[in-house]
């Protein structure tokens, strides 16, 4: 059946002079490919995000990932103007690119406010300067309570009060960022709306709050330590987060969930805007488009790093068709009491954003002292 | 110092000029810069070494990762001595050679992954507590806790460490040894008195080693102490995390050089130092 290989030193030599005939052509080839600079949290600019549109377009997607805001300004401020072309921003920080030169206006037209689940979406905070567009929302998900479904119920997961649960001390988590588990103290206080505009007092309150907590913690981790600190069951409950780590381990079948609790959750969203100096503008533009397409936000609620929401209408539909049981699982059904845009309707959901009375500064010391305490 | 000489140690000279003196002042300098607009501005300000002096916390993560650190050389000097001594006086030369190479296989793999493999051990769901059940014990907490940090600085120090005490022991004058055992020496002040004093010199390093390697560890004490409390080098993440404050997180990696020029100066200086004639 087998025909034998019979490798003579000529047919050895004929085939390296074919290869070495033949580079020049490889090489054209991916030269004519565009490279895009991305700048993006993890995962953005994977396979299973980005490939279709590689392919499609001829394009190669070079990602520089980032983990937080300020590491993001940072990366930016010192590189030069044009290094990036596309850049994954949260949203609190997309007033600070623009005031700081370092993206394009956008085009309202070239994109579908008219399809959005939400109208928040379509004028989201910091992303409009007057009537020019500088940011592209493209999706988002919500912070809540994280936690173990064999050791918390699902009512007192209904609650931020679930994380000074006796039978959790030693086993709260947090994931090692001041914003979100800071927010959640103060959503914890009562605060609602106003957790990021404390005054002296209300802020003096969500410290001797987040102390209270200290005895419960049982660990400060990333991305990874945080995955698998919940997986193998080391941490019981999680503050920081939400399903955009649970879901992942939920899926993988762990006993995980993430709830929005009656004290409110936090929202973080994503954006996309084109590097300032990017000469590649037209191709990121249409990038942006294909995010924003039913097929992008697919994709994007799919992520194999971490799920997100759809933000438009065709994107839902098109997630409910191609994956019934994600849209369930992450409940992006219409007439759902926890679809995420019924809980932002309720007026459960807080958009995550930078204190407005203290310092970052302030806030991250404080964050520094309770990890010592 | 002729041509030839200096010619042969300038690649080293200039790679230490380079990549270690250079960067050295220049976190010195960026020290005293400022961070406007998450951009570093040249400036020669006394401000970040003021506020982070100042700061409790600051403070509490020194003289916790001083103690973690001495607690990891202590240990790790402890367990490897009998190791070390065992390759060194019990064995043949060809077991102490395999038993070097298997001590130095370990750095073939990622420190990381060699982490991250403890989770399996470790964990309350993991090996150890596994074994604990079957005996009605545990289970018990050792990720994520101060004791986890200690296993993570041994992983990375402990082979080391084995290897730099078994070389010292290895190359001690036998008949020295010998002939304190003849003149009735008996073994455990043999040890005391004779082999430890003249190894001196290999142990004192063996513990340096450990101890500079674990005092700027970052892997550890976040991933398998669960930064809790954060350590120095977790303390210099967070810092540049927050408003991108390169500058103070200079101030605290200072105090960590420091430090440990201190400790490698003091060391030096106990391990050849001349005992005085009585």
């Amino acid at each position: 059946m087998s025909e034998q290989l019979n490798l003579t030193r000529r047919k050895v030599l004929l085939a390296t002079g074919a290869t070495a005939l033949s580079a020049p052509f490889v090489s054209r080839a991916w030269a004519s490919t565009t490279e895009i600079n991305m700048l993006a949290w993890y995962g953005h600019g994977e396979p299973d995000i980005v490939g279709a549109f590689e392919e499609a377009n001829n394009v190669k997607f070079k990602p520089k990932y980032y983990a937080g805001g300020d590491n993001m300004l940072a990366l930016i401020a010192q590189s030069p103007p044009g290094t990036y072309d596309v850049i994954l921003s949260d949203a609190e920080f997309v007033q600070q690119l623009n005031a700081a030169g370092y993206i394009e206006a956008l085009d309202a037209n070239d994109y579908p406010f008219d399809d959005m689940l939400h109208d928040d979406f379509t004028k989201f905070p910091g992303h409009w300067d007057g009537d020019t567009l500088f940011s592209m929302m493209v999706r988002f998900g919500h912070l809540g309570v994280s936690y173990n479904t064999t050791a918390i119920s699902a009512e007192e997961a209904m609650s931020y009060k679930c994380f000074w649960k006796p039978e959790v001390k030693g086993k709260v988590g947090h994931f090692d960022w001041h914003l979100p588990s800071l927010g959640m103290m103060s959503l914890h206080n009562g605060n609602g709306a106003g957790l990021w505009d404390l005054d002296d007092a209300e802020w003096e309150a969500v410290q001797k709050t987040t102390m209270s907590l200290r005895p419960q913690v049982g660990g400060y981790f990333d991305y990874g330590g945080t995955f698998n600190s919940l997986k193998n069951g080391e941490m019981l409950a999680m503050c920081g987060i939400g399903d955009w780590i649970t879901g992942v381990l939920e899926k993988d079948g762990a006993p995980v969930a993430s709830v929005i609790p009656k004290e409110g959750g936090i929202q973080w969203t994503e954006s996309y805007c084109i590097g300032k100096g990017s000469s590649k503008a037209d191709i990121v533009k249409s990038f942006i488009q294909y995010m924003l397409s039913p097929e992008g936000q697919v994709k994007s609620a799919q992520m194999a790093a971490y799920p997100g929401n759809c933000i438009t209408k065709g994107g839902r539909a098109a997630l409910v068709a191609a994956d019934s049981a994600e849209a369930e699982r992450s409940n992006q059904t219409d007439g759902n009491p926890m679809d995420p845009i019924a809980l932002i309707n309720e007026g459960r959901i807080h958009y995550r954003n930078i204190p407005v009375n203290q310092t970052l500064e302030d806030w991250n010391d404080f964050w520094s002292e309770y990890k010592n305490a | 110092m002729n041509r030839f000489a200096l010619a042969f140690r300038l690649p080293v000279i200039a790679w230490q000029g380079l990549f270690f003196l250079g960067p050295l002042f220049f976190m010195i300098a960026m020290s005293f810069f400022l961070v406007k607009n998450y951009r570093m501005e040249e400036a020669f300000e006394l401000k970040n070494w003021a506020r982070m002096l100042t700061r409790g916390y600051v403070w509490d993560s020194y003289w916790y990762t001083f103690g973690m650190a001495g607690l990891a050389t202590l240990v790790a000097t402890l367990v490897a001595f009998p190791a070390a001594y065992a390759l060194a006086f019990r064995v043949s030369e060809a077991t102490r050679r395999w038993a070097i190479f298997l001590l130095i296989i370990p750095f073939f793999t990622s420190y990381l992954v060699r982490t991250f493999s403890w989770y399996v051990i470790l964990a309350e769901s993991g090996a150890i507590n596994a074994g604990l059940g079957t005996v009605g014990l545990g289970p018990y907490t050792m990720l994520n806790t101060p004791f986890g940090t200690v296993v993570g600085y041994l992983t990375l120090t402990l082979p080391l460490v084995v290897i730099l005490q078994t070389v010292a022991l290895a190359n001690i004058d036998r008949n020295l040894v010998q002939a304190a055992r003849n003149l009735g020496c008996p073994p455990e002040r043999t040890l005391f008195a004779v082999i430890v004093p003249l190894a001196k010199a290999g142990l004192i390093i063996a513990a340096l080693f450990c101890f500079i390697l674990s005092f700027g560890d970052f892997v550890a004490p976040y991933y398998m102490g669960g930064s809790k409390p954060p350590t120095l080098p977790i303390l210099i993440i967070d810092t540049t995390k927050s408003g991108q404050q390169w500058p103070r997180a200079a101030v605290v990696a200072v105090m960590m050089m420091l430090t440990l020029f201190s400790i490698a100066a003091a060391s030096i200086w106990l391990a050849y130092r001349k005992r005085s004639s009585a």
